[in-house]
């Protein structure tokens, strides 16, 4: 964005922004990236409570009432293992080559995995639900990080209530202990699953697990560990298993040999493993330049810039806080470095950003949970389906000519309920009759502080403001221009359609896929 | 945050500390140091920057297919006729053509005498190869394989050991555009547009389904249309770096326009033969419909993941050979249809093979050394090559007797008529790939 003043030097520490200095924009940009955005009216109220209790607000979610989730969302059972009855059945009409029973047992696995996948798609609905109206915004950001981080991806699993125990294992941990987590991560089924660790037995040890342990989880790729750390880990994973929803150690397929791990010898079994990697501080590195991308750019400086400093300090601080991550983000979004102008408006909003802080700060309806899933799968963020083990790239790695109109059609969509058709493949077994599905979008209330006693809104001024609150900085001149003579165009007056159509222009500009 | 490699080169590590333990894919090319750096880097001869070099026609097209996962070489390519092969993979080995006669899950034959065949459900490749317009090379690999999929696929796609710099199709352009990037001349399909196509000029195009390849808010008011392209035509506004994230964002909008005029152009018509459904199929059928209506793409990359097999192989990995034959074949019988099959080569590649022990579920894990595969009427047809020594191997793995960047090399110059080592910035002796 442009700026006329004097841009202040990056800081290099975790040094607080001054209070005084925390107005509506700060709160704006605050409320953005420890959340997804609200409206002018929740901004406010945000900016007017200060920097360290807005902050704390965010961080401290805890107080803030969160929608519980009913023991019986969804159903455990759907793919359940065989009990000992079906299995002797199975085998009984194996040995007597009775195809009737056979094929019955076929169609039942068949309908089960039908119904499964059909559960999946409804976890999915109802989390992107959650990223989009909770009261706790953080929450809900810091599990879709986790997700992404340690990235579970369903096809490989086949189990829903499996994906779904991870993500409230995510949920639970959001803001909490980092090393916990990667404790809590070896004993998931659903990891375990994904990484073959249900596979890994003293006689034959599967690698998979103990290498994006290492390579990805914990201290990134290429940091101090060797081939050989990554087999004696895997050593240390065996018999690492489960059994229907829970964890399972079965220690007749455990290798309690001793084995040497970056350069610890003893009878190690992954929980040794994982504490052994945390002497490292790479770990603390890593997690933290992960972090900073997420809520702080994408794009760091390099090697000798200042944010090489801030990231050591960052580590350096969530080492000492012992691996919590909420003392650590609390600093980092008190943080000077932090509202810095570079780092504002300088991030590409991921699809499930781009989607849930439109509705929240414009106020759309939601439309249809089914249809935005599909939208943000085509902009290349199908959640309960990473790419990869690595997770999704992000920045940049989200924007390419198609994900380009995507991006420009979901929000048209969000506005109008038209062009529903930027998904292609819609299902037809998913309930989508919501109430709001053909509301008209009124987004007046975004321009209603600009109204005069006259009850009248100065259309230039009412535009310069839309485009600073949708696009988060100082519009390009050329922008102001541009959309102050459309309106004039067509009458001048920016209210109703006129302030639909300003808006899906807005929607359109290259600026708005930042945040 | 930590340089291992101890690279004084400020752009390589400055390429390090971003992308740690993340990929290159689509960030190529985000500072102006690095920019400068590449274009440095390739210091070429000035006749270099011509296009095409004489003889070798402009309209040559590339189609690259990627197995992501890192595809089974073995079973792709079975040596059935050694002992040692069936020994390390008990359950997973592939039988000889005679002893799968019965149950039809033999080998397909292609070289009885060495005994070398292909998997079972390869039967639209295999016909290619007995056409004469398909080749194998065998053993492929490079130095010191790497075994992480994310690493090893960058080395592939930048043909660096590193995995350092921009893609090897993205020099290609940028070292024949002559300094301007050619629109839509290079297209992927699919969600991300791969590093391999990133050069420092060039960008790619990528699109997963042509018909949302638009805004559909043109269609609500011919004004709102109007100021939408005014917006989205523009390309980089006054005073915006065009390194940072809105120049990046601004030309990427203007791409995105430009393409989408010319690709949904090009789909209205059907296709001259029947392809089956399957993913690979679609992304195939959508690069025969573009070659047809004569964009001037050069090249065009498709994908096809799955591959991964560490557990119960047998199945899904067998799929996966149905898949990849059958649209291998239908893809060629419609550049044939069109008579556009002299002037597209397609290249298969997986960033790696798999091991050559089978491990306790049913599965393989991450190898190195896996054959790959040409089609189109210009291949120097068959088996090439040797099969790698099942005995002598590195770790239980294969060693590899051509370096991928051989292949590169011949189809950079052979094929696309380009200076292989200004592209590769190093000499490779070339494969005889093409005939």
């Amino acid at each position: 964005m442009q700026t006329a003043t004097r841009i202040p030097a990056l800081d290099s520490t975790l040094r607080p922004l001054a209070s005084r200095d925390f107005d509506y924009w700060k709160a704006h940009h605050l409320l953005v990236r420890a959340g997804f955005g609200g409206t002018p009216e929740e901004v406010r109220s945000l900016a007017a409570m200060g920097l360290d209790d807005a902050v704390d607000h965010l961080v401290d979610y805890r107080s803030i009432p969160a929608e519980p989730v009913a023991a019986d969302t969804f159903d455990k059972d759907i793919m359940r293992p065989a009990t000992t009855q079906e299995r002797q059945a199975a085998r009984r009409a194996r040995t007597r080559g009775d195809e009737a029973a056979l094929e019955r047992f076929r169609r039942d696995r068949q309908r089960r995995q039908q119904a499964d996948r059909r559960q999946m798609r409804a976890f999915q609905r109802w989390w992107l639900r959650r990223l989009i109206e909770t009261e706790r915004p953080l929450e809900e950001k810091m599990t879709l990080f986790w997700h992404g981080h340690f990235a579970t991806g369903y096809r490989t699993i086949e189990d829903s209530y499996h994906m779904f125990q991870q993500n409230q294992l995510f949920r639970r941990f959001a803001v909490g202990n980092f090393k916990q987590l990667a404790h809590a991560i070896i004993h998931d089924p659903a990891m375990l699953r994904y990484l073959n660790n249900n596979r890994n037995v003293w006689r034959r040890p599967n690698e998979n697990l103990a290498r994006e342990l290492m390579e990805l989880f914990t201290l990134g790729e290429g940091n101090g560990y060797t081939e050989d750390d990554i087999k004696q880990g895997a050593r240390a994973l065996t018999g690492y298993t489960y059994r229907d929803d829970a964890f399972e150690f079965r220690a007749e397929q455990h290798d309690d040999g001793p084995k040497r791990i970056l350069g610890r010898t003893g009878p190690w079994d992954g929980d040794d493993f994982i504490d052994i990697i945390f002497t490292q501080n790479y770990v603390s590195e890593y997690i933290c330049l992960k972090l900073y991308r997420w809520f702080v750019h994408d794009l760091p400086d390099g090697p000798g810039g200042p944010t090489t400093a801030f990231l050591r300090r960052m580590a350096r601080d969530f080492r000492q806080h012992d691996y919590n991550v909420k003392p650590l983000l609390r600093s980092l979004f008190r943080s000077r470095h932090f509202y810095h102008p570079t780092n504002v408006a300088a991030q590409i909003k991921s699809p499930i950003q781009l989607i849930a802080q439109s509705i929240r700060s414009l106020g759309t309806p939601p439309r249809d949970f089914g249809t935005l899933l599909e939208a943000a799968a085509l902009m290349g963020q199908n959640i309960g389906h990473p790419p990869s083990v690595k997770g999704w790239d992000g920045g940049r790695a989200w924007i390419n000519t198609a994900t380009m109109f995507v991006r420009h059609n979901v929000l048209l969509y969000l506005m109008t309920g038209r062009g529903a058709d930027v998904s292609a493949r819609r299902r037809r077994d998913e309930p989508s009759a919501r109430p709001d599905r053909n509301r008209p979008f009124d987004a007046d209330h975004l321009i209603a502080h600009l109204r005069g006693t006259d009850g009248r809104v100065d259309a230039d001024e009412a535009t310069l403001y839309l485009l600073r609150f949708t696009l988060g900085g100082e519009p390009h001149p050329d922008r102001v221009e541009l959309l102050r003579s459309f309106v004039n165009r067509r009458g001048g007056r920016l209210e109703g359609p006129m302030m639909t159509a300003a808006l899906a222009l807005i929607a359109t500009m290259p600026e708005f896929q930042l945040c | 945050m930590h340089d291992t490699t101890g690279q004084s080169d400020n752009t390589f590590t400055r390429r390090r500390f971003l992308h740690q333990g993340l990929t290159f894919a689509s960030l190529a090319a985000t500072t102006p140091l690095f920019v400068e750096r590449s274009a440095r880097a390739m210091t070429l001869p000035l006749g270099s920057l011509i296009a095409s070099q004489p003889g070798v026609p402009e309209d040559h097209v590339l189609v690259v297919v990627q197995l992501g996962g890192g595809n089974d070489g073995l079973n792709t390519v079975v040596p059935y006729g050694d002992p040692a092969y069936h020994r390390a993979r008990p359950a997973l080995a592939i039988r000889s053509p005679r002893d799968g006669a019965a149950q039809r899950n033999g080998a397909l034959t292609i070289d009885d005498n060495s005994g070398i065949g292909l998997h079972p459900n390869l039967t639209g490749f295999k016909s290619l190869m007995d056409d004469g317009v398909a080749c194998v090379v065998q053993g492929v690999g490079y130095p010191n394989p790497n075994r992480s999929h994310f690493t090893s696929m960058d080395i592939w796609h930048t043909a660096n050991e590193r995995a350092q710099g921009h893609g090897w199709i993205g020099r290609y352009f940028d070292n024949t555009c002559g300094g301007t990037p050619v629109p839509e001349g290079s297209i992927a399909i699919g969600r991300e547009a791969p590093l391999a196509m990133q050069g420092s000029i060039q960008k790619p195009v990528a699109f997963e389904s042509a018909e949302l390849f638009r805004w559909l808010g043109e269609d609500l008011n011919p004004d709102l249309g109007r100021t939408y392209q005014k917006i989205n035509r523009g390309g980089e506004l006054p005073d915006v770096e065009p390194e940072s994230q809105l120049g990046f964002l601004m030309r990427t909008a203007l791409d995105a326009q430009v393409s989408s005029d010319r690709i949904r152009n090009a789909m209205e018509k059907t296709p001259l033969v029947r392809y089956p459904r399957n993913r690979l199929a679609d992304q195939l059928r959508t690069v025969a419909a573009m070659i047809r209506d004569g964009m001037r793409t050069r090249v065009y990359y498709v994908s096809l993941g799955g591959f991964d097999t560490h557990a119960n192989q047998a199945g899904s990995h067998g799929n996966l050979m149905r898949q990849l034959g059958s649209s291998l074949q239908t893809f060629h019988s419609d550049l044939k249809a069109q008579g556009n099959s002299g002037r597209v080569l397609t290249m298969v590649f997986s960033e790696f093979g798999r091991r050559v022990a089978q491990n306790a579920s049913g599965g393989t894990d991450h190898g190195t050394a896996a054959p790959m595969y040409l089609v189109g009427d210009m291949v120097r047809p068959g088996l090439l090559g040797n099969h790698p020594s099942l005995t002598n191997l590195d770790q239980g793995d294969l060693r590899f007797n051509v370096d991928f960047r051989s292949i590169y090399a011949a189809v950079i110059e052979d094929w696309m008529g380009a200076d292989a080592n200004a592209v590769l910035g190093k000499r490779y002796p070339k494969a005889k790939v093409i005939a």
